[in-house]
């Protein structure tokens, strides 16, 4: 159910354009609209190398949330030393807010499949992971199924897919995390370097690439870097899949060509009334005030996974902050004192703000732990979890300043 | 041989196989006892402290005995922003238990649980691996008698 808007807006799909058009249980209904054309062409008139250059040529920078350059990864990784390699699918979407990957996942698994392939050639590996957080259980046996129909197609003899089910962490969408997790571990963050493109899942090199990543590969492979390209800002290129929800009318999964402005988006798309502010990128992303609405979406801006919550104007700003990080404090895996510690004492602080017994020294507090958790943290996690509450006091410090208790 | 060997022969007894085996250990045996838990470290040669803190790490895992049925109502702030807590009161008055326990006849366990990604239809919630969303308080009843 990709939302349907005001409508003055053109959503551009390439993404999302077989989800709703193809059947997800049937691969014949893919190979209709291209299926595995991409693949076949990568294997048949494509080397490695020049794979590796056309996704560095495209642009395309990882949908996750760090908007790492795609092609680069890869070629760390076709670079890097020994036979054994790893693609890893990241579906362990659990940033608060995201919804888009469970949209893709559940429209078109066969595009990701696709793409995962391609990856699985261009780096030399012989294996990927599905890695599925365990709130997705349901979407196990579609996936299965797609995986046996590709497979009885013999589109994977030269790559194999395998599911590994994640048990309920939000941290297991951290990469290295991640790893961990498919290695039957604690999914606890790792120290970099070394970078899994080198040293990843069980310490052999690796790429993952989030599941809206993937989806792009099929498309540029057949139609060129310079079409993909052609399409966002400078430094954004193609489109991002956002999920929106929050006070709109029209919640839903929207992809637009990056650069489009927050404010089609949220009010043309979604049909957003009264906004007071906007949290981009979940937890750890930004808090844009309702001035700032003009701002366009991109990584030079503001992206993160694309996980767009909407606020009007009947909210209160330091609640929200308070619930956010309460999140984030639950969420800390509890290896690095910066993150463990400072998210806890982030929750107290500003308790005692949403109960109205905050002090002047409490804003001059939480600068000093963000600039600490922000500089020490081993992850991103906790590098991002100051996120809300510097933006927070940057646009709505006075909100800040009417919770002061009497001394 | 019991049944948690039978489990690790078949999954070759490897370290890696850890999480994937208390993850099929628990959805046979309802939870992750302690009697459970020194069997598998023993078993795969592991030390109990490292077996028990992969089990304790996940929050669909669970160390302490469960109900058949474990509801877990999002909380997260795009369900909170759907009114989440009148879901939460609403269920709280139908099992008569807070989050965090379990109904005297085990039939269903209460959590509160973070994002579980159906914030377009918030609020939201599962019971086991089903997802419930657009939830009204009106709804809760009926949803509950589906589960024996």
């Amino acid at each position: 159910m990709s939302g349907k808007g005001g409508g003055q807006v053109p959503e551009k799909r390439i993404v999302l354009r077989n989800c709703g058009v193809i059947d997800p249980g049937q691969i014949t209904t893919y190979l209709e609209r291209d299926g595995f054309k991409a693949l076949k062409k990568a294997l048949s008139e494509m080397t490695p190398e020049e794979i590796i250059e056309e996704v560095k040529a495209s642009g395309l920078r990882g949908r996750g949330g760090a908007g790492f350059p795609c092609g680069l990864k890869w070629e760390l990784a076709r670079k890097a030393p020994g036979d054994e390699k790893y693609v890893i699918c990241n579906a362990d979407e659990g940033e608060i807010g995201t919804f888009k990957d469970r949209y893709i996942l559940e429209s078109d698994p066969f595009t990701l499949i696709e793409g995962m392939a391609i990856a699985g050639y261009a780096i030399g590996a012989k294996k990927g992971y599905i890695y599925l957080r365990a709130e997705y259980h349901y979407l196990l046996d579609l996936l299965k199924n797609a995986i046996s129909q590709i497979r009885e197609r013999g589109f994977l003899e030269h790559f194999d897919v395998g599911i590994r089910e994640g048990a309920g962490a939000y941290i297991c969408g951290e990469e290295s995390a991640l790893m961990d997790s498919i290695e039957g571990k604690r999914g606890e963050a790792r120290y970099r370097p070394p970078f899994p493109p080198t040293k990843g899942l069980w310490e052999k090199p690796t790429i993952i690439n989030n599941v809206e990543t993937l989806m792009n590969i099929p498309q540029i492979i057949l139609n060129g870097a310079q079409w993909f390209s052609q399409l966002g800002t400078e430094q954004s290129k193609g489109t991002k899949v956002f999920s929106v929800s929050g006070d709109v009318r029209k919640p839903g999964v929207y992809e637009l060509t990056l650069g489009s402005r927050l404010r089609e988006l949220v009010e043309d798309l979604a049909l957003a009334e009264r906004v007071k502010m906007i949290q981009v990128g979940g937890a750890t992303g930004r808090i844009i005030p309702y001035e700032m609405i003009d701002s366009p979406l991109s990584f030079e801006t503001m992206l993160g996974a694309g996980a767009i919550t909407v606020f009007d104007e009947t909210r209160d700003m330091i609640d929200i902050i308070h619930r956010t990080m309460e999140f984030l404090a639950e969420e800390s895996c509890g290896k690095c004192v910066p993150c463990r510690q400072g998210t806890e004492a982030m929750v107290e602080i500003l308790g005692r703000f949403s109960r109205g017994e905050g002090q002047e020294q409490d804003i001059e507090l939480l600068e000093a732990l963000s600039s600490a958790m922000m500089l020490s943290s081993m992850c991103g996690l906790g590098q991002a979890a100051p996120n809300p509450v510097i933006d927070s006091l940057q646009h709505f410090r006075s909100a800040y300043e009417s919770r002061f208790g009497k001394n | 041989m019991s049944k948690i060997q039978e489990e690790i022969s078949i999954r070759g007894g490897d370290r890696q196989e850890l999480l994937e085996l208390l993850i099929e250990v628990q959805s046979k045996f309802g939870y992750l006892s302690g009697e459970l838990l020194v069997e598998i470290a023993k078993s795969l040669g592991l030390s109990v402290s490292e077996v028990y803190g992969v089990a304790t790490f996940y929050s669909f895992l669970s160390a302490k005995p469960q109900g058949k049925n474990v509801i877990r109502v999002c909380k997260s702030v795009p369900c909170f922003l759907k009114s989440s807590q009148l879901i939460i009161e609403s269920l709280k008055k139908e099992l008569r238990i807070k989050p965090g326990e379990t109904t005297p006849d085990s039939r269903f366990s209460f959590e509160l649980t973070n994002c579980i990604g159906v914030c377009d239809k918030a609020p939201a919630m599962m019971i086991n691996h089903d997802v419930y969303g657009d939830l009204d308080p009106g709804k809760i009843s009926e949803i509950l008698a589906g589960y024996k």
